[in-house]
């Protein structure tokens, strides 16, 4: 009989359902793991005992008295601590906001206690969810547990780690540039980066407005269409919110990929950086896809390798705008014994913002200067409409594009933390979906040579959510079980 | 005659009379207690997002549809980026190179000639909180501490923006004027200038008549009232006069008018100007006005000011003046129709209305819709006038005096014994005592001394303080004399 903690987030709904055990019990064994074991992940900035269990007990009373709950009711959560909950303390992994503490719920919040889901504590990240390894968060790297040396991936290194981790089946983070699929992959679960404005970002700190893509973590696919459904939808709070209904995602899964055409990004699987183990791992992916039925064929997509440099212009120009609210005046950290409000706000801000936070603001700063915004964030946005316009001719070929998610395995925690451009490599496969508004999902495809886990990316056009679960589930069935992270056996 | 040619363009902000704020569901009561109009998105707090109230791009359209203005069928918000604490996000959500409404114009009437002003753009913007300093001054500087008050945050304002056209500060005051009687007739904001709903800022320049070519300009910002844009505009071409005369030249910066001085003194030159990074909104998605929608806001629009000044000039055979005046607003209109209504003639109405009317409001600092008589109480005032019931001159004081103290004017003629005499006996026996008083005049006049009449008109007319009907006492007299 496997612990609670083991289960998926269907399995524990489905049991709570069923009354074969209660959320509060659950609740209860994925807090006691997080107590034993995250002194040594780091995957919690702050817990949210209290909240969990009030959402659980009353998950527990309403199916007490016969009512119908959702899939998800009662199945514990990690949220990535740059989504607010009233009157619940949020970092966004800095300094400057250490004791910012929201007046309201996040929509999607609002939608996770609609579905009954117990959040058990908000998740490390990289600073306002700018970097690839939550080494940047002012409260410390959180930790793979797949090799505690390691880094998770990032930005949201903290939620990935608690899935992998067993501390919650369920994991929400954000993915600006790649933060929900890098540390999906590093980590060896599964994580979704949905089309942009299908999930509201009311209530998400902002890094990069028309980037940013709240998505799920889980251990299986269904678990995160699962998820996916319960936040997606339309919200009057976010003017890019997309109009249309949520179709079922966890409906049709099984249909299987006979015919789907699946374009293999070829400047990718073997490209440039690209770690052998990572491109032998995907090769045998696409052959497990090849053996389903699913037509395989090769594409070049040539604008994508522009993609870095106009990410690192629109994303560093959008955040030097959005985080010129953090300036002393209302929130969190202010620099005492200023002279005039101008030493307090650049006080604040040079005590409050860390290293990495400081070099975009002043990118993107520079970016948007007069006499530099047509060469730099113009042409930007053109290389933009370029990827946009790539993607579309490749989808009159293909259903869905595949390639790796991250060109390596995790890498040792200090190991690129001084390189930035290094560092920014890590998201040159999971960048172009961001710039295009579109939907990518990361999922487990065995481990690399050096035992680390490998991710097998899927992209799709917008709101192709559907076809990627259900690509990816078929997928996930032929592969069969991974191996669990070396930290479930030690314990 | 000043060898220079002025030019001048303005801008003017105007909140817009919305139910809730620009970019979320707060309300926009002015005068609440501090901070009690706000919500996460009008605060800035982290993670809260902007949405467009649709009610106010409405507005927009019908002030660009009302100046005459291409309403853009594609339009963007931009970010303006500044640090500024009364500013929640220390950006403000404006309109830059993609506004919607461009390209019209108002007639303006000055000196009985109609001037064209060019309307560069009309666009739409939020306005930012309210710092207060707290301290013996109030100024920052000697401040121990400051508050802010965001009720005002995010209030939706319009910016209209006119072509470097006007050439007087004359010009300028009667620009706004039109301009602020559109907005009322429109109603879509209360223009009331001392609660800070329609601010203006001006450029301004001088060049040689005939030059091509612009003077360097300076802008004069802080103008609260159409009065200080006039002042502040006349010291400003003063002082660029005096300085190109000097042969010196003129720096491109930004000026403060000092409402006590009635001088304008350097903000900051053009090399300290804010870089404000403008960039596409992207919490937002741009307006799209299909003709359909544009349409529908067009079918809303009133008769406009112009329009109906001269319609009510040709229906009552006023003046261009008198026109312009009881057509200020709609109040100003709803009371000299009311007046009519109750029966007084449209001229005497107009000048009723421009002459005492306006001088007691003006006094009391109040608007027409305060009015304290009301019209029905004028207008029988105006018809005792006619009736030669009271003579105009007590009919003014009984104004006035029933404006101070809330009783009507008849009231005030009554109470005050102010009917005119035109009792014919009553003048005859007051005549004929003054005439018995003053023989050596009389005498004087018989000799054909005609001034000593006026003198022997102005004893009857101190005998009734100033009662009778001056034409009345004249016959009299005449004929006693005779």
């Amino acid at each position: 009989m496997s612990e609670l903690w083991e289960l998926s987030a269907a399995e524990i709904g489905f049991m709570i359902a069923r009354k074969e055990t209660s959320a509060r019990a659950v609740v209860d064994a994925h807090l006691s793991r997080i107590e034993s074991l995250d002194e040594a992940v780091n995957a919690f900035l702050t817990l949210t005992p209290d909240l969990a269990r009030a959402t659980a007990d009353d998950v527990d009373a309403k199916i007490a008295a016969g009512e119908k709950l959702g899939p998800l009711a009662g199945v514990p959560l990690a949220l990535k601590d740059i989504l607010c909950i009233d009157g619940v303390r949020t970092t966004a992994g800095s300094k400057i906001l250490e004791n910012y503490r929201p007046p309201y719920d996040a929509t999607v919040v609002q939608k996770l206690r609609e579905a009954g889901v117990p959040i058990v504590g908000k998740a490390n990240l990289d600073e306002f969810a700018m970097g690839s390894s939550t080494e940047n968060s002012a409260y410390g790297p959180s930790h793979n547990p797949w090799d505690l040396a390691r880094v998770p991936g990032g930005s949201s290194g903290g939620s990935a780690a608690a899935v992998s981790a067993g501390f919650a089946p369920l994991g929400i983070g954000t993915d600006t540039g790649g933060s929900i699929r890098q540390p999906a992959s590093l980590c060896g679960v599964v994580g979704v980066k949905p089309t942009y404005g299908l999930v509201s970002r009311y209530g998400v700190l902002a890094f990069a407005s028309s980037l940013d893509q709240v998505g799920p973590f889980a251990r299986t696919v269904k678990d995160a269409a699962l998820l996916l459904e319960a936040i997606a939808g339309h919200d009057r709070m976010d003017a890019t919110s997309i109009p249309d209904d949520v179709p079922g995602y966890a409906e049709g899964l099984e249909s299987g990929v006979k015919g789907l055409r699946i374009g293999v990004v070829s400047d990718w699987i073997a490209g440039e950086g690209v770690q052998s183990g990572v491109t032998e791992r995907v090769r045998t992916a696409i052959e497990a896809l090849s053996g389903l039925g699913a037509e395989i064929g090769e594409i070049s997509l040539p604008s994508f390798r522009y993609a870095l440099s106009a990410y690192y212009l629109i994303a560093p120009a959008e955040c030097s705008s959005n985080l010129a609210r953090y300036d002393g005046v209302r929130w969190g950290l202010r620099a005492r014994d200023a002279k005039d409000v101008v030493e307090m706000n650049v006080r604040s801000r040079t005590e409050g913002f860390g290293d990495e936070v400081k070099r975009r603001i002043m990118l993107g700063t520079y970016a948007l200067s007069a006499g530099y915004y047509d060469a730099y964030y113009g042409k930007a946005q053109q290389v933009r409409t370029l990827v946009i316009r790539d993607f579309e001719k490749a989808y009159e070929r293909f259903d869905v594009l595949l390639g790796p998610t991250s060109p390596t395995t995790a890498f040792k925690i200090g190991e690129k933390a001084d390189d930035p451009l290094a560092m920014y490599l890590n998201d040159v496969f999971t960048i172009p979906s961001n710039l295009a508004g579109a939907a990518a999902i990361s999922l487990p495809c065995g481990l690399a040579d050096d035992g680390l886990p490998v991710g097998l990316q899927l992209l799709g056009p917008p709101q192709s959510e559907r076809l990627l679960f259900r690509a990816a589930y078929a997928y996930e069935q032929a592969r069969g079980p991974v191996p669990a992270p070396p930290l479930w056996v030690t314990s | 005659m000043s060898p220079y040619e002025t030019v001048i363009g303005l801008e003017v902000h105007v909140e817009l009379a919305t139910r809730s704020k620009m970019f979320c569901d707060s309300p926009t009561t002015f005068g609440a207690e501090p901070n009690t109009q706000t919500c996460p998105v009008c605060l800035g707090e982290p993670g809260s997002l902007p949405v467009p109230n649709k009610q106010a791009i409405e507005h927009l359209m019908l002030i660009g549809l009302a100046l005459d203005c291409r309403i853009a069928p594609h339009s963007l918000f931009h970010r303006k980026n500044y640090f500024y604490p009364d500013m929640p996000k220390n950006y403000q959500i404006s309109q830059y190179d993609l506004p919607l409404c461009v390209d019209g114009h108002l007639d303006v009437d000055v000196d009985g000639e109609s001037r064209r002003v060019g309307i560069t753009r009309a666009h739409m913007e939020e306005d930012t909180g309210k710092s207060l300093h707290v301290g013996a001054t109030g100024r920052i500087a000697e401040a121990k501490y400051s508050l802010i008050d965001y009720n005002r945050a995010g209030i939706p304002l319009v910016e209209v923006v006119s072509e470097p056209d006007i050439r007087s500060p004359i010009e300028a005051q009667r620009y706004l004027a039109e301009l602020r009687a559109i907005l009322l007739t429109l109603g879509v904001s209360d223009v009331r200038m001392e609660e800070g709903s329609m601010r203006c800022d001006a450029n301004v320049s001088l060049r040689a008549p005939g030059d091509g070519a612009f003077g360097t300009k300076v802008e004069i910002k802080n103008l609260n009232s159409i009065r200080s844009v006039a002042r502040a505009l006349t010291y400003e071409i003063d002082r660029q006069e005096k300085a190109l005369d000097a042969g010196d030249t003129v720096v491109q910066e930004t000026r403060h008018f000092d409402e006590n001085t009635g001088k304008t003194h350097s903000l900051r030159s053009k090399e300290e100007a804010f870089d404000y990074r403008y960039f596409p909104e992207p919490d937002l998605v741009p307006i799209e006005a299909g003709q359909s929608w544009i349409d529908e806001v067009r079918a809303q629009l009133p008769e406009l000011p112009r329009a109906r000044r001269a319609r009510i000039a040709a229906e009552h055979d006023l003046t261009p003046e008198q026109a312009t005046f009881v057509t200020a607003s709609p109040a100003s209109v709803e009371y000299f129709e009311a007046l009519l209504a109750e029966g007084a003639p449209a001229r005497d109405a107009a000048v009723w209305m421009a002459g005492e009317l306006a001088r007691a409001l003006n006094t009391a600092g109040e608007n027409i819709e305060q009015s304290r008589v009301a019209p029905k109480d004028l207008a029988q005032l105006i018809q005792a006038v006619e009736e030669v019931r009271v003579t105009l001159n007590s009919a003014k004081k009984a104004f006035q005096d029933a404006y101070a103290s809330g009783k009507t004017p008849l009231e005030i003629v009554e109470e005050k014994g102010l009917q005119q005499v035109s009792d014919d006996n009553a003048i005859i026996a007051i005549v004929d005592q003054v005439l018995a008083a003053n023989q050596a005049e009389v005498e004087r006049f018989r000799a054909g001394e005609e001034k000593v009449f006026k003198f022997l008109v102005g004893q009857v007319m101190k005998a009734t303080k100033g009662q009778a009907s001056p034409q009345v006492v004249d016959q009299t007299l005449r004929a006693r004399l005779s």
